[in-house]
């Protein structure tokens, strides 16, 4: 790149911006063959900045007050001008926001993109998947309704099932001895921090992704292939410069994004109950529970795993534990994966059965989070339970003797 | 900076103490951060006892009452509940409550004072949802044989109308019994037995 003049040139020796500018995009070169699965990292990006920026204005007209909360939520609703945008805004947002990243992680799991050498870049996305569902779970409570209330409840009590401390620990999470107006005071002061934290993670996110480059539908490394494209010498080959080539796709796929996600945010905000539950139209009442509690859509795949675990010797810690672990779990994934090809286009039947039947497991699982617990439903989330962990830790056998195919020198198109 | 006569094994040390110290102040500094999220004096305070009055509590009827946040019932038992309580043992995660869940003076088969007052926190000991008292079998996820008791619509736990939880099921534990005592035949003190237990 040409030397700057003028006013660049004076930015350039006080800042690195045009260094910036270059190395992470005008001459950050990408694989050249994305597909549309590549579009939900940016859409994530964007979501961020939804719920930041919607947050903070429904921040100007909330009442972090265990009588007014709710109060404040329908005064945002009715009274504050474009306040009902603002507040579908965000959210829908959430749920739009989980939908994007499970098919972002969902990508990662079709190419491989968690392999060496991107097991740090995909351990760092777990940790902001956990931040997000931390975020998600506090910013849940701040309406006040039933939903938020009893889900509260639940979720706190499963940190009071830990062994010996676990009371004093839930006491100290609520800063009551039930979920109170101290909880909701600090639930909004934390739903407010988090998304700071989250912000700084998606940048180590990216660092971690430019150092390593990004993964493509053929896992292939193109940093290993052959160098030169008309753009230079020393770049790989199979690269393409990422602005414009992908700044521009991306924009592509922000614009038909927004399309969808304007048609649930102006005609299903609440989805029917799946994005903003029914019994959340009703003030907190902590002397009844509702008829039927779940928690929102995106978590509820957890829930069904928790419920299928019955108490063992008089405790419920085994639940919460295989909960966790279905998280934790996650973490592990680039170590287990023993295949010699990363992505499904050259990986055999075995993967791709099991991550069919994985797909589907986590789907019933969503499914069964939502529905009331019977004996019926209660065994087919136990079955799921234990496909979603053995499609995990059974990787490392079934992936080994999987046929595979051959992997091409160059990216096909 | 010349490095000549640099000690570095005393420098060494000497930086290590610095840090120490260092990681010590902080957590020193962590505790007010911590310690604020504990309750405050005023929740701490809000624990007192209550009174409830039962004289117009009819037979099958339950009654809550607001104690430390939590719903407490008060559940009139007929006597046919009040016989059928002594049936169904086999079914039950612990039916002669040996948890200690409640008061050592309702460690009892009808785990009551009064054998016709069930007084019990109204809270799920699985996580913590309030059940629904259902005291005929009016929804499917109950048994052909329910005898009247609670069931819990988050996880699905049941328990009788002594609160013993029904073995099996998500809820490790029977409901908890508080300190209660009778002022007289138609109060109750919630919260307090008067060193009783």
């Amino acid at each position: 790149m040409s030397e700057n003049k003028g006013f660049m040139a004076w930015i350039d020796a006080r800042y690195p911006a045009t260094q910036v500018w270059n190395e992470h995009l005008a001459d950050y070169y990408a694989p050249k063959n994305f597909n549309f699965w590549y579009f939900f990292g940016s859409l994530a990006m964007l979501m961020l900045v939804n719920q930041i920026l919607t947050g903070v204005w429904l921040a100007m007209s909330y009442k972090p007050d265990a009588t007014l909360a709710f109060g404040s939520v329908e005064y945002i609703m009715r009274d504050v001008e474009w306040g009902w945008l603002i507040r579908y805004m965000h959210s829908t947002g959430a749920s739009f926001f989980f939908i994007v990243i499970y098919l972002h992680m969902f990508r990662g799991l079709l190419y491989g993109s968690y392999r060496k050498p991107r097991e740090l870049l995909w351990v760092i996305g777990v940790v902001l998947y956990v931040l997000m569902m931390a975020t998600a779970f506090m910013g849940y409570l701040l309406p006040w309704g039933q939903m938020s209330y009893w889900g509260a409840q639940v979720i706190v009590n499963l940190f009071s099932t830990v062994p010996f401390v676990g009371e004093e620990l839930g006491i100290f999470i609520r800063g009551d001895f039930v979920i109170s107006d101290a909880t909701l005071n600090r639930f909004f002061a934390l739903h407010f921090l988090l998304p700071f934290l989250l912000c700084a993670v998606v940048f180590i996110h990216i660092v971690a992704l430019h150092k390593v480059g990004s993964n493509n539908p053929d896992g292939i490394e193109i940093k290993k292939g052959p160098k030169g494209n008309k753009w230079s010498d020393t770049a790989p080959a199979d690269g393409i410069p990422f602005h414009p080539y992908y700044s521009v796709k991306d924009i592509a796929g922000i614009i038909g994004f927004l399309i969808l996600f304007s048609a649930a945010l102006f005609f299903a905000p609440e989805m029917g109950g799946f994005f903003i539950e029914h019994p959340n139209f009703e003030p907190a009442n902590p002397l009844k529970t509702p008829e039927h509690i779940a928690p929102v859509w995106y978590f509820t795949p957890f829930y069904a795993i928790l419920r299928a675990v019955p108490s063992i010797a008089g405790s419920a810690f085994p639940g919460v534990v295989a909960m966790g672990a279905a998280i934790v779990v996650m973490f592990f994934l680039p170590w287990l994966d023993k295949s010699p090809v990363k992505s499904i286009r050259y990986k055999g039947p075995i993967y791709k059965i099991a991550l069919a039947v994985f797909v589907v497991c986590f789907v019933i699982l969503g499914y069964l989070g939502v529905q009331p617990a019977t004996p019926g439903k209660t065994l087919l989330a136990q079955i799921c339970s234990v496909i979603y962990f053995a499609f995990f830790l059974l990787m490392p056998w079934y992936s080994k003797i999987d046929k595979t195919k051959p992997v091409p020198e160059r990216v096909t198109q | 900076m010349s490095a000549d006569g640099v000690d570095l094994k005393r420098r060494r040390t000497l930086t290590l103490a610095t840090s120490a110290f260092g990681a010590v102040g902080a957590g020193f500094v962590a505790v007010p951060f911590l310690a604020s999220w504990n309750p405050s004096e005023r929740a701490k305070a809000a624990g007192a006892p209550v009174e409830a009055d039962i004289s117009k509590l009819e037979p099958g009827q339950l009654l809550r009452v607001k104690w430390r946040g939590k719903p407490v019932w008060v559940v009139s038992r007929t006597e046919k509940n009040q016989q059928e309580l002594a049936r169904d043992d086999a079914e039950l995660a612990d039916a002669n409550s040996e948890m200690v869940q409640q008061p050592s003076y309702c460690q009892n088969p009808t785990r009551s004072i009064k054998a016709k007052y069930l007084v019990a926190v109204g809270i799920c000991t699985h996580l913590g949802c309030s059940p629904t008292y259902m005291p005929k079998r009016t929804i499917d996820g109950l048994p052909e044989n329910w005898k009247g008791g609670f069931f819990c619509p988050c996880h699905g736990s049941r328990f009788d109308l002594a609160g013993r939880v029904f073995a099996g099921l998500p809820a490790p534990t029977n409901l908890v019994i508080p300190k209660h005592q009778y002022l007289s035949d138609t109060t109750l003190l919630i919260g307090e037995d008067g060193g009783a237990s």
